[in-house]
């Protein structure tokens, strides 16, 4: 490799944190091009790595590794496989977004677009890092600016939403600790040196019961994070009380972290816990998808409505992971990346209206695809894709992971299906509330439609929506190798046989064996 | 040919994108003219490409055009045998006129670029619906052509009621999507693949008849919902809402016959359950009775139609449950001639009184609108079943096998009956009432003939009406089965295909049927002959006892709104306000108070908190790490 892109990833943005906030007073106009202009120099390196990633490779790619504390087995080491890749894209691809969208903000403008660079920075090298501690650093380093994203730029109730958000996800934060630093004191037992460098890691020889310890340390701060019921009440808080960038990351990327770390660890680092608890935690997903989706019906607030909707989506792909089959655990990965456009776009759209109209309450609005046909399109769109329309991202996802799980818990994959029919139910009320029947309040006859810029945001998000619904391939090819890897881990592990893999499907298959 | 057969969906779904981008600006005619051309040119390249079904020499072949969900046994691919063929060439045949015929209908409507853009979308979908060669790829069109259903429905947004018509019928069809869902993790699951040849050829060697019967009856709650069967049969009335060529393409002719397709199309699996088979069959004739007993006390001139369409829909589940696979195919057509005509004819109806739609104010219209009268008597005798028009040679070719299977299906043929009285009954109503006897238009209105652009497809579709039965007469010579020979290679491997029964039988029954049909338009002759406007509502001059409760549909609608969809949201409301509000985030509250009061003890770290949070982290991290190394090294 001749250059380090992966290192490029993480601190291209942090530096350009450090560049915009050096822009001189006197040119605010400054801020937001240079901001947009790095975030998408990131986001075209994002675009290299995953043109060049190689296919056959279901490994680590990219590899850095550098010794930081050696006695302590502390590594700077980085690396990209198929699991992290698309994550590691869509965060590069969601905040040029941002922020474009943030272009009304006026309060402290450079602190705003500095604040969310660093949080750019510090999500890629979560998904990037294969150090524990590296890892860790960067988990923690992000609450930081979405703490100060929530409270300095958010509504009314922006504190205490911090705060809730603050509290909850440190919570889950001091339990992973403990577990990462008691994985390394295994590895000093087993390999006479202490070590947080995940592939070594992997190696180790922990007992079942220790497992479960463990997992369950590990599994509450991404369970936080994801969020799984019942540990979801931060979510809403947040979501409603965050600007609108805030949110789309939020709900873009930041609840990945949670999904990811129970794939990337939960189920590589304790294969014979996960094999055993995935029943209980697949149960806990459909619980979520369910529950999110009933409570998601009668909110009267709209971003509280979409963010009980990922409550239910993101039960989708935890109930994916867990399946412990190709087909759930790809669906569960392209999900992630699904949800992250889905449910950003659907952010983004109600951060438009609330711009000009300075509320979130459904019931205020009433016949606005009348004055706002185009924005009624694109909210039309979006719906559709998040309640997982087959031809668009959503449903290649679900797809995946509602026939990918029936192999391993039908009846919970039964449930599941109803979250498709209750995701109609809230998303298809609420459009009809919000955009037909007569105008007729003044307010609402006085909006104006969207313009060139916000077109412009949502241009790329659509034309995503539909390239991964029509043609998944090359996602799915990429992703697949490495959930492949995953599995056989765990086959090999533990003795546990998936019950549904790539190869034992036939797509041709006019001729079949009996 | 058959390679490139993808043109087929190709040419709509470029129309609709084009449209959707410059449809607007292009506006009348243009709109309309480029949307009707794409589809008649897929009509055009479908025939070319049947061809050799026609001679017989044409092979079933699959076209691979991409793979989408390999992983799944689901890919773009396309799947040509006869039964897509007469399919496709249904969709797009009478998807065309409707087509042209809507470019006199919308006129004027502000947003005519768009109802062309929705129009070109639905067939697209549809055509990818009976293209597919997967139950994945399937699923898509079955769920676009809901989309589009959604938005046809809807088109007039700004009517609450047609808003929330459109949600309705979406959400109705999600419920028998989950079962659909379900039906598909149940093949993955036993065919290891969605690809039709695996699954469909055969399937006895993989699944038992009890998985076939979970699997057929789930498949089967996909179906109801989308052909609008009892149970989920209630979204359809109201999609009525829609503008009426919506009503006669995707509510009549093509869309809601779906789920027939999708029965044939899944035969051998549904052969290797006669329970399943038999489900489908009783749930058909129970919805066409009552579906027809609606249809005889609605006032609304396209409601008549919609519950009829229930109805028919019904004769054809009763058909393809019966194993007669053809035969319902065979409906599915020539009732996409004759209900896209009378749908079509009644749109000219409405067009010509000024939007009105109750047949109390109708009547007389004959002399006025000479076309549209003439053509919608050959619908009226096609949907009665007078020979030799289509509904005749199709519907009783149903109930003929239906009588041949015996049993308890003998049963269900008297239902069958029963309907084509009571069809014959609704249908003369509804003739008697818009076009015969005297007029009770309101006061300023003048009806006129509709311009060409919308007769001439109703004399397209009432050719079809009258003659396309032809094609499959139980009669050897010029007259042979021409039909049932062009579609049998679908079904080379399905055993149990039930066909008329021989002899004098068929004769019999026709004579019955006819007999049937003859009595119950004689009826309604003699009860509306002279029909005033106060007598419109159906056999009293007041709606009294079973009348209402019939009018009503039963109350199907108030039944489930106060059933489930109240309670729903009251259980809804109870977990979003009561329980997630105060038990789940009531005990994060309380944990939370308990920290701060601890909190309270540690003062300084209240003041600054991130800061102080992260000293703490810091702390604890170099804390762990010491003890960690003391420990490593010692």
């Amino acid at each position: 490799m001749d250059f380090n892109v992966l290192s490029l990833l993480i601190w291209l943005p942090v530096a350009g944190a450090a560049i915009v906030i050096g822009l001189p007073r006197r040119r605010p106009e400054l801020v937001v091009p240079v901001a947009f202009a790095l975030s998408i120099l990131t986001l075209g390196l994002a675009g290299f790595v995953v043109v060049d990633f190689d296919l056959s490779n279901p490994g680590f790619q990219f590899v850095e590794k550098t010794a930081i504390w050696s006695d302590l087995g502390i590594d700077y080491n980085l690396g990209v496989d198929g699991i992290s890749l698309f994550l590691v894209a869509l965060t590069s691809f969601l905040f040029p977004i941002a922020i474009v969208a943030s272009v009304n903000i006026t309060d402290r403008r450079k602190e705003f677009m500095a604040t969310l660079l660093l949080l750019e920075g510090a999500l890629i090298g979560v998904f990037l890092s294969l150090d524990l501690i590296l890892f860790f650093v960067f988990f923690e380093v992000l609450l930081v600016p979405m703490y100060f994203l929530i409270g300095l730029w958010g509504g009314e109730r922006r504190l205490e939403a911090a705060l809730k958000f603050f509290l909850y996800t440190a919570l889950g934060s001091a339990f992973l600790l403990v577990g990462i630093i008691f994985l390394s004191a295994q590895a000093n037992d087993q390999f006479g040196s202490p070590t947080f460098n995940y592939l070594e890691l992997l190696n180790l020889d922990i007992s079942t019961t220790t497992q479960y310890w463990l997992f369950a340390a590990f599994g509450i701060a991404f369970a936080i994070k994801v969020p799984l019921f019942p540990f979801h009440t931060w979510l809403p808080d947040a979501h409603t009380e965050a600007p609108t960038a805030g949110s789309v990351i939020l709900a873009g990327v930041l609840l990945k972290m949670g999904t990811y770390g129970f794939l990337r660890f939960n189920l590589n680092l304790f294969p014979h816990a996960a094999v055993e608890l995935a029943g209980f935690l697949a149960a806990l997903a459909v619980v979520g998808i369910i529950y999110g989706a009933v409570v998601a019906i009668v909110q009267p607030d709209i971003k509280r409505l979409v963010a009980y909707s990922s409550v239910s989506h993101l039960g989708f792909v935890i109930l994916g992971i867990f399946a412990l089959t190709s087909q759930g655990v790809s669906g569960g990965v392209i999900q992630m990346v699904n949800h992250g456009l889905t449910t950003g776009a659907l952010f983004l759209l109600v951060g438009m209206i609330y711009e000009r109209r300075h509320t979130r309450e459904i019931s205020a609005y009433g016949g606005i695809q009348k004055v706002m046909p185009l924005f009624a399109g694109f909210f039309l769109f979006t719906v559709f894709a998040s309640a997982g329309l087959p031809g668009l991202n959503g449903f290649v996802g679900e797809f995946l992971i509602l026939l990918g799980s029936y192999a391993r818990h039908p009846i919970l994959a039964i449930i599941a299906a109803v979250g498709v029919l209750l995701a109609a139910v809230y998303l298809l009320w609420a459009y009809e509330r919000v955009f037909t029947g007569e105008l007729d309040s003044d307010e609402n006859r006085a909006l104006t439609d969207i313009g060139v810029r916000e077109i412009g945001i949502l241009v790329p998000i659509v034309a995503l929506i539909i390239f991964l619904g029509v043609y998944p391939k090359p996602v799915l090819d990429r992703i697949e190798p490495a959930v492949e890897r995953v599995l056989d881990r765990i086959e090999d592990r533990t003795g546990f046989d998936s019950p549904l893999r790539i190869s034992d499907v036939t797509t041709d298959g006019v001729e079949v064996t009996p | 040919m058959v390679d490139y057969i993808w043109i087929i969906i190709a040419l709509p779904l470029t129309g609709a994108v084009f449209l959707h981008f410059f449809g607007t600006r292009m506006g009348e005619p243009a709109a309309g003219a480029v949307a009707s051309a794409t589809i008649g040119l897929s009509f055009l390249y479908a025939l070319a490409a049947a061809a050799d079904f026609f001679t017989g020499s044409g092979e079933a072949e699959a076209v691979h055009l991409f793979d989408w969900i390999p992983a799944l046994g689901a890919n773009a691919q396309l799947l040509w045998d006869p039964l897509s063929a007469v399919m496709t060439l249904t969709v797009t045949g009478v998807g065309t006129l409707i087509h042209v015929y809507s470019i006199g209908y919308m006129h004027g409507d502000p947003r005519y670029g768009r109802f062309f853009t929705n129009l070109n979308f639905f067939a697209a979908s549809m055509l990818i619906l009976v293209l597919a060669d997967n139950f994945g790829l399937l699923f898509v069109g079955w769920e676009l052509v809901g989309l589009s259903s959604y938005m046809l429905i809807s088109f007039w947004f700004t009517r609450p009621s047609a808003a929330a018509a459109g949600k309705k019928a979406f959400i109705v069809n999600r419920v028998g999507d989950v079962g659909f869902l379900v039906g598909l993790m149940l093949i993955l699951a036993n065919f290891n693949t969605l690809t039709y040849g695996a699954v469909l050829e055969n399937p006895a060697r993989f699944v038992t008849a009890g998985t076939a019967t979970a699997i057929t009856l789930l498949l089967l709650l996909g179906a109801v919902g989308k052909s609008a069967q009892i149970p989920l049969f209630f979204w359809l009335p109201d999609a009525m809402e829609g503008p009426t060529p919506v009503s006669a393409l995707i509510h009549a002719a093509t869309m809601v016959t779906a789920g027939v397709y999708m029965v044939a199309r899944t035969a051998s699996l549904f052969e290797l359950s006669s329970f399943s088979a038999g489900t489908v069959a009783t749930i058909g004739a129970f919805t066409a009775l009552f579906a027809a007993t609606i249809a005889l006390t609605q006032r609304d001139i396209k409601r008549v139609l919609a519950y009829s369409t229930i109805s028919q829909l019904g004769y054809m589940f009763l058909a393809v449950g019966s194993g007669a696979y053809i035969a319902g195919i065979f409906h599915l057509v020539t009732h996409a001639f004759f209900k896209a005509l009378l749908f079509l004819g009644s749109g000219s109806v409405i067009h010509a009184l000024n939007d009105e739609q109750d047949m109390a104010k109708m009547g007389g219209l004959r002399k006025v609108m000479p076309v549209t009268h003439a053509t919608m008597v050959v619908g009226w005798l096609a949907i009665i079943g007078i020979p030799p028009l289509a509904g005749f040679w199709s519907k009783d070719e149903i109930l003929a096998i239906a009588f041949g299977e015996g049993g308890w299906f003998t049963f269900l043929w008297v239902i069958g009956l029963i309907t084509a009285l009571l069809t014959a009954v609704y249908m003369t109503r509804w003739m008697y009432l818009t076009f015969w006897g005297e007029s009770r238009w309101e006061d300023g209105v003048e009806p006129h003939e509709s311009p060409p652009i919308m007769t001439v497809p109703l004399i397209g579709l009432a050719v079809g009406g009258a003659f396309f039965g032809l094609l499959n007469t139980p009669f050897r010579g010029p007259l042979r089965p021409a039909f049932e020979h062009f579609l049998e290679p679908s079904f080379e491997g399905v055993i149990a295909m039930a066909h008329i029964p021989s002899g004098a039988t068929p004769w019999n029954l026709a004579t019955i049927s006819v007999v049937a049909a003859a009595l119950g338009a004689l009826f309604a002759y003699r009860r509306y002959r002279g029909a005033r406007a106060y007598e419109i509502p159906p056999f009293a001059s007041k709606r009294t006892g079973v009348w209402r409760w019939v009018g009503a549909g039963y109350y199907v609608d108030d039944i489930i709104g106060n059933l489930l969809v109240l309670p729903g949201k009251l259980v809804a409301a109870w977990t979003a306000f009561v329980f997630d509000n105060e038990v789940i985030d009531g005990s994060v509250r309380a944990v939370g108070g308990g920290v701060r009061r601890i909190g309270g003890w540690l003062r300084p770290l209240q003041t600054g908190f991130v800061r102080s949070y992260a000293a703490v982290t810091f702390a604890g991290v170099v804390g762990l790490l010491v003890w960690f190394v003391a420990r490593g090294v010692g």
